[in-house]
């Protein structure tokens, strides 16, 4: 089913799937009726993206390391950037480990982890190799947590890509997410107005307004 | 909310307004008369003989900073436009909306309504602080038949009927509302106005109107075409729409707060051979300051329930505006004073 989307579809890229993952609407006012503020995206990451790209490939033992790899998908429909991918050559099998960089701390949720694998699954139709692992690395904690690409994750990745691709389509906003807690953290909640649309009180307001003229 | 940014208002003739690297610099004769922060200004007002260098355009142009033109009287003149921003998908479904005269009448007549409960809102708080007045209890009355019928208006041409009606009714008691026998209103005279009050109240309402047109702007809608106003070569349609729940609230009550404080005298206007009244250059420059300061006092959003400056509620109603165009909201939710 994927294969044919792909091909008359947009390619999504890969740093998207966390907006989706995060706040389907985060993802629509990004991507669909693209009313970010300016510095969305370099508030979020691209500084230390810059940091991570700077890097030329290097060689310790046996293991390559590669800074910013462009990968890519026909199946998906996916393109992105790998922030480092080691590639390790001392067993019967080169192995492929990619690693992301976060700014921050670990989080409880999925979000990055799904970028994360939707990398993996790029190099894996690349390279027709399998990936069974990679990691994240944290800024703030200053330590790699390892991250296994399992099926639950990768369910959740494609989810994820048809989630992304089913908005740009309908070219629809979803409703705010239930968690207010995302919304306190999330830059774009000036332009969403979450509170103002969970409880839609428009009709309620503009009877109210109408109605003062009955009682002059 | 967002910030409120500084407008910058250029009224010394024979300036020239330009950018060295991230500041603006205005010059008169070859000399530095202000410098400021590129970042810190949002809009920036020419009055007359300014001149404006093109790379401090294309900066404007490119950071969404309004660059606007008067004539030296404060009559509006053009504005320059950059590159188009926003998303086009919200565009469409504005005009979509405009052209079907069933939906484009749904926003108009809650537009409206907000004007008229607004400058009904205007005269009972005359009535509560002044006492009551005949007149004014009646005009009362008459905006509250006008609301109710603005309800159940059918199309956009009888929305426009009863807003007229309403504006008639409002600006026939508008003079009462004056202190004092300095300023006499004798109904609302446009182009040329002909007395110091119709004077403010064009350039206050030509003001808020450019506001409002750089807050459609900045949330991506087209400021030229609107739901109540129809299309007209270079009228921004939207941003009189948009300008209406203004009127009575912020443009009017400011333009009274200025003649009743006496912060204005006969003498800040001149007439003209032709009848034509303007304000003086001196007068200008006043009532530009007392509407700066207006802009950043703040009041609380009756919709959102926040706390904003006045000078960003046009971004807020373009917000909601938005919002409800692409299906967030069931109805737009205006301007409302208390
Ligand atoms: S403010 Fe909340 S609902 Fe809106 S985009 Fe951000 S996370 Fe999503």
């Amino acid at each position: 089913m994927m294969v044919a989307e792909a091909k008359e579809m947009e390619v999504l890229t890969i740093s998207a799937l966390q907006h989706v993952a995060y706040c389907p609407r985060q993802f629509a006012l990004i991507h669909v009726e693209q009313v970010w503020e300016e510095n969305f995206f370099t508030a979020h990451g691209q500084v230390l993206h810059q940091r991570v790209d700077a890097g030329a490939a290097e060689q310790r033992g046996n293991v390559r390391s590669e800074r910013a790899v462009s990968v890519y998908s026909t199946k998906l429909g996916l393109s992105g950037k790998l922030d480092l991918l080691e590639v390790d050559v001392s067993g019967e099998n080169t192995r492929y480990f990619p690693v992301e960089y976060k700014r921050g701390k670990p989080k409880v949720e999925d979000w990055d982890r799904i970028q994360l694998c939707a990398q993996a699954m790029c190099l894996e139709e690349m390279r027709g190799i399998r990936i069974t692992e990679g990691a994240m690395w944290y800024w703030q904690e200053r330590k790699r947590q390892s991250v296994q690409i399992d099926q639950t994750l990768r369910d959740a990745t494609v989810s994820a890509i048809k989630l992304a691709r089913e908005i740009l389509l309908s070219g629809r906003t979803p409703s705010p997410v239930k968690e207010k807690s995302r919304c306190k953290a999330c830059s774009l909640n000036e332009l969403c107005v979450p509170d103002a649309i969970r409880k839609d009180n428009s009709a309620n307001y503009v009877e109210q307004m109408f109605h003062q003229g009955v009682h002059a | 909310m967002k910030k409120l940014l500084n407008t910058l208002y250029v009224t010394r003739q024979e300036t020239y307004v330009h950018k060295e690297r991230d500041t603006i610099v205005i010059n008169s004769a070859g000399e530095k008369l202000a410098q400021f922060p590129a970042l810190t200004i949002s809009n920036i007002l020419c009055f007359g003989q300014v001149s404006v260098s093109p790379p401090m355009m294309g900066y404007c142009g490119e950071n969404g900073i309004g660059l606007v033109f008067y004539t030296e009287y404060g009559r509006f003149l053009a504005r320059m436009i950059g590159k188009q921003t926003g998303n086009v998908l919200l565009r469409r479904t504005q005009y979509r909306l405009a052209d079907d005269p069933e939906k484009a009448n749904a926003i108009a007549r809650v537009m409206v309504g907000a004007k008229i409960a607004n400058a009904r809102t205007v005269l009972m708080r005359e009535i509560r602080n002044h006492g009551e007045h005949a007149n004014i209890s009646r005009a009362v009355e008459q905006l509250g038949y006008s609301l109710k019928s603005c309800q159940f208006s059918q199309s956009v041409p009888q929305t426009m009927g009863i807003e007229g009606d309403a504006a008639a009714t409002y600006f026939s008691v508008f003079n009462g509302l004056i202190r004092g026998s300095r300023f006499q209103f004798n109904g609302r005279i446009r182009r040329p106005a002909t007395d110091p009050v119709n004077a403010l109240l064009s350039f206050i309402y030509s003001l808020i109107t450019q506001e409002c047109v750089s807050a459609l702007m900045g949330v991506g809608l087209d400021p030229y075409v609107g739901f109540l106003h129809q299309d007209r070569p270079g009228r921004p349609s939207l941003a009189l729409d948009l300008l209406e729940e203004f009127r009575a609230s912020w443009a009017d009550r400011f333009v009274l707060t200025l003649l009743n404080r006496r912060q204005l005298s006969p003498q800040a206007f001149v007439t003209e051979a032709s009848g034509a009244v303007r304000l003086t250059d001196d007068t200008r420059k006043q009532v530009l300051v007392a509407f700066q300061e207006r802009k950043q006092e703040e009041v609380v959003h009756p919709y959102l329930q926040e706390k904003v400056p006045y000078g960003l509620l046009p971004h807020c109603q373009a917000l909601l505006l938005a919002r409800h165009l692409r299906g967030d909201m069931e109805f737009y939710t205006p301007y409302l004073i208390k």
